[in-house]
């Protein structure tokens, strides 16, 4: 017997691994912007908030603007169509994946809007896509429109040539 | 301004299912607990720290020889809980208590069950109160709580 060590007559033998699980529980409140931008995908629609100050369109907004530090008061719906500022290709399978992989997750910046986010794309080789692409989103049936992003199906290239790198270089 | 909209809540669960290596000595630790025994381990000088640590806190000098303590031990501070939380080893109120086993130099942290904290005080007897031997797996709780001496 090592100094260290404790000898047990359990058949089981020394006990070597601990199961340590970490649970946190969290009530996420969205709160009034978030709240109207969720309603409209349950509408099928991207609901930004422009800034009264520096005129900046905030997609999914939180309600005020980061830089003025002043509360959004003006929706603007936006339309379908965005482009993609940037990427990455997963090829990574991990626990809780739903998608097969090779799939593209981007940064996607709405026409109009200020704010990039990342959605999915499909319907586009891994091998074609890249910054500046023209992309629109795709949404779930009517019936299965629900307030979350989940209503995005995902988004698809276009097929336009692509955006100007001046019009999204701001947004990397 | 728009017109109200209903705000929308959602619960959501982070869980991440970690495993980890004992170790010899917190491993002994955990396979004694299973066996319903506790141990500490000897620092420099010769103190007993409880639950045993690989290395001397004080000096870090390295630890070495097992020592049964207690089951029955001194608080040396507690705090009671009066609304236990659904993490809590307890789901009635408790306090959770510093207890200096019998034989040890330091004090050890867990649930103390003595339903109110009129009966619990700072040098207060208690006593180890263990799940049954079939129930246990060599976790901290397989030492279901401790309990007021004169209770057992």
């Amino acid at each position: 017997m090592s100094d260290q060590t404790y000898v047990t007559k359990d058949p089981r033998g020394p006990v070597t691994q601990l199961a340590t699980p970490m649970r946190l529980d969290y009530l996420f409140t969205a709160g009034l912007s978030l709240s109207r931008n969720l309603r409209g995908y349950q509408r099928a629609e991207f609901v930004g908030q422009k800034c009264p100050v520096c005129g900046k369109v905030y997609v999914p907004s939180r309600g005020s603007c980061p830089v003025d530090g002043v509360a959004l008061t003006e929706e603007v719906p936006l339309k379908n169509t965005g482009t993609v500022t940037t990427y990455c290709v997963v090829n990574v399978p991990f626990a809780g994946q739903s998608i097969k992989i090779p799939y593209i997750c981007a940064q996607i910046l709405l026409d109009g809007a200020n704010l990039s986010f990342m959605g999915l794309i499909q319907e586009c080789d891994v091998e074609d896509i890249h910054m500046g692409m023209r992309v629109e989103a795709l949404w779930v049936d009517e019936a299965d429109l629900v307030p979350s992003l989940a209503s995005v199906k995902y988004f698809r290239p276009t097929g336009e040539p692509d955006a100007d790198y001046e019009t999204y270089r701001e947004y990397l | 301004m728009a017109e109200p909209t209903q705000v929308f809540t959602s619960p959501h669960v982070l869980e991440y299912p970690y495993s980890r290596s004992t170790g010899p000595v917190i491993g002994s630790f955990l396979t004694a607990l299973r066996d319903g025994v506790l141990i500490g381990i000897r620092g420099t000088g010769g103190i007993v720290i409880v639950p045993p640590t690989e290395y001397d806190p004080y000096t870090s000098e390295e630890t070495s020889g097992i020592v049964e303590v207690g089951p029955g031990g001194v608080v040396t501070s507690w705090a009671w809980v009066a609304d236990p939380l659904p993490q809590h080893p307890l789901q009635h109120p408790f306090a959770w208590a510093l207890v200096q086993l019998d034989g040890a130099d330091t004090a050890m942290l867990h649930a103390l069950d003595a339903g109110s904290p009129e009966a619990v005080s700072t040098g207060m007897r208690v006593t180890a109160s263990w799940k049954p031997a079939e129930e246990r797996v060599g976790n901290i709780f397989d030492l279901r709580a401790f309990v007021p001496e004169e209770a057992k």
